[in-house]
């Protein structure tokens, strides 16, 4: 991936080298931040829904920064929509997982001591499983925007130079 | 039993997820996942009638706190509607989806609509039932919107945003709610609401929930989406929204809200019957000038609805003496149901016609019951159901609700649902005698019948539309009349929550 990188970073896609080099330094904080706030979500605010908001918009940055190749090598379109399945279903097996201690959603693990990251049953889980899908579902809408946003400028070019004609 | 009740919601929306994965695999899987999970969530549907009334704590949550889902008479019968015509909707999709692309995503939508109408009908809290709308509602824009055509697109959009005015007034409301008593579980608040000490924030409530829910079920000021939003989708889609999905939204939110919630009320009785009486006959007249099949269907969906809101409208005011009240909500029960069934085979009809035809334009169509006798033959008796002929079903429920107003007094109204009664008849024998009767034209000569898969829940649904009719007792005893004393009592709707 690295070799992708430098070859990225010298062409002249994106945005300035500023803003790479920018990038390049915030991202790995971004990203730990965003799975901070996912793992924490049971002792902290926020939780899965707003770490994945977070892991996912620092896709978004490399998008912008880098332009749609390098982002895509990091995460498909296939594996995001992959993923933003998975997700949900997990969530949902964990709450299916319930019905064998009795009730759906029950929080059927042990709930561990108050306040330690492994603690709070199957809270984290479901943070984690909201996590990847609120990541994974995110970047897939704004590749997806993007995409068809570059469809629809061609579209438009192809009608113009028509008129043109 | 009782204790996998939340798979109503579950097993849809864990459907819908997994076959997302799946279809990567192989397309063709996605078929069976939908017609195995509509079936056992039909069969799960039909059992569910039979058990008595009980309350389910997801996660063992103790009431007030926790959320709660209720069993009742109105949500085993809510929920045999929806699932029952789920599955036939999906038997139909098999064959007709083949014209177009994506078929496993349109499952997955498809599903998720389900998982949201369970949920709504199932849940007993208030922001659960929000919850449970939005997955419902976002699942049919996108439904309508499946084809992506021009039309499609542009009634996906109107549908949308009026559709989130009407979410955003119903939240609103919902935290108006939760402001006033503190709680958001149903039978907690409808006991917080007994001695409230604001009565001007509970009209404005009502206001909005009358606006909100008003706009779901589609009466008629805010009915402006349906005619464009019910005919772009494809025709099973059509048939879940207008048979299922305006009713699940709308009509079971403003029973179950209205009667258990918030308690009977002789204004806003007023109010209700005023809505109804206005989408009877503005939809009904709108209706007499379509010339496109299912444009005519869906201003006729309105227009039947205003029966439904009339009838619950009678039953909502106190005042009103409690045979009588009685006598309209199972009037109004029955014609919901009844509509559920006749207007989603006359939606299938106009897909199967539209697929072997290629149009919907009425003027194009003609003597298609000679070339698609049981496509043509089971139109009719969705026609004459729907118009009030008997032996149908459609017959009892409107005699039931004319019958019930005659009796309470209300003349102008008795009269006004007999002449919108004549009046679906009139353009129903205008869509038989366009489409079904008369001579074929010379572009339909080599028109055949709809496959197998297409004619059998057409079969199923005209049967049903004949058996309901000749055996209405039946249907009153099991399915109505419990929902009818649940509505009608709302200190047992607050018990369950003890009892339960």
């Amino acid at each position: 991936m690295d070799n992708l990188e430098n070859e990225i970073r010298d062409t002249n896609k994106g945005m300035t080298s500023i803003v790479k080099t920018i990038v390049r330094y915030v991202m790995g904080i971004i990203v730990i931040f965003g799975a901070y706030i996912v793992l924490y979500g049971h002792l902290t605010p926020g939780g899965g829904f707003a770490g994945g908001v977070i892991l996912a918009s620092a896709y978004v940055i490399l998008t912008l920064a880098f332009g749609r190749e390098l982002a895509l090598g990091k995460m498909s379109n296939t594996a995001a929509s992959v993923l933003d399945n998975l997700g949900a279903l997990a969530f949902i097996v964990i709450g299916i997982l319930g019905f064998t201690a009795g009730a759906f959603f029950l929080n059927f693990l042990a709930k561990g001591e108050q306040f330690r990251l492994f603690s709070a049953g199957i809270i984290p889980l479901c943070n984690i499983a909201i996590g990847i899908k609120v990541t994974a579902s995110l970047f897939a809408i704004f590749i997806a925007l993007s995409i068809f946003g570059r469809f629809i400028y061609q579209m438009t070019d192809v009608e113009e130079s028509g008129g043109e004609e | 039993m009782q204790g996998y009740y939340p798979l109503f919601t579950a097993i849809p929306l864990a459907a819908a997820f997994f076959n997302l994965l799946v279809c990567k695999l192989n397309q063709k899987i996605a078929d069976y996942i939908a017609f195995i999970v509509t079936a056992v969530l039909a069969v799960m549907a039909v059992k569910m009638v039979f058990l008595a009334p009980f309350v389910y704590k997801v996660g063992n949550w103790d009431p007030p706190f926790g959320i709660l889902l209720v069993s009742d008479g109105l949500s085993s019968l809510m929920l045999v509607v929806i699932n029952v015509i789920s599955f036939l909707a999906v038997i139909f999709s098999f064959k007709y989806m083949t014209t177009y692309t994506a078929k496993p995503k349109y499952y997955s939508l498809f599903m998720l609509m389900i998982a949201g109408m369970n949920g709504v009908v199932i849940t007993g809290d208030m922001f659960n039932l929000y919850v449970f709308l939005e997955i419902a509602s976002i699942a049919s824009y996108a439904l309508v919107g499946f084809g992506t055509g021009k039309r499609e697109l542009e009634a996906s959009f109107k549908y949308l945003i009026l559709g989130g005015v009407a979410s955003t007034a119903v939240l609103f409301g919902i935290a108006f709610l939760y402001s006033m008593s503190g709680t958001l579980n149903m039978p907690d608040l409808a006991a917080q609401l007994e001695v409230t000490t604001s009565p001007r924030a509970l009209a404005f409530v009502i206001a909005l929930f009358i606006m909100g829910f008003g706009l779901k079920a589609s009466a008629v000021p805010f009915h402006a989406w349906l005619p464009d939003a019910h005919p772009s989708a494809p025709a099973p889609i059509s048939a879940m929204l207008s048979g299922v999905l305006i009713k699940a939204l709308g009509m079971y939110t403003i029973m179950r809200i209205m009667f258990n919630v918030i308690g009977r009320n002789t204004l806003v009785s007023t109010l209700i019957m005023f809505l109804g009486a206005l989408s009877m006959v503005v939809a009904g007249l709108l209706a007499l000038g379509q010339t496109d099949f299912k444009r005519m269907l869906a201003y006729s969906s309105i227009s039947q609805m205003g029966y439904v809101l009339i009838g619950l409208g009678l039953a909502f005011n106190p005042e009103v003496d409690v045979l009588i009240a009685s006598l309209a909500l199972i009037g109004a029960l029955f014609h919901l149901v009844n509509h559920a069934v006749f207007k989603s085979l006359l939606f299938l009809c106009s897909g199967a016609i539209e697929y072997r035809t290629g149009t919907r334009q009425l003027d194009k169509l003609g003597g298609l019951i000679k070339k698609m006798p049981l496509t043509g033959l089971t139109c009719s008796i969705g026609s004459f159901s729907i118009a009030g002929v008997p032996p149908f079903n459609g017959f009892w429920s409107k005699l039931i609700i004319i019958l019930a107003l005659l009796r309470a007094g209300y003349w102008i109204y008795g009269s006004i649902a007999v002449v919108v009664g004549f009046i679906t008849l009139l353009y129903f024998i205008k869509l038989q005698r366009k489409a079904i009767f008369g001579a074929v034209p010379p572009a339909l000569a080599k028109v055949r019948e709809a496959p197998f898969a297409m004619v059998l829940p057409l079969v199923i649904l005209a049967a049903l539309c004949l058996v309901m009719g000749l055996a209405y007792q039946v249907v009153e005893d099991h399915l109505l009349v419990a929902a009818k004393d649940i509505l009608l009592d709302k200190t047992a709707f607050m018990n369950l929550l003890t009892g339960g």
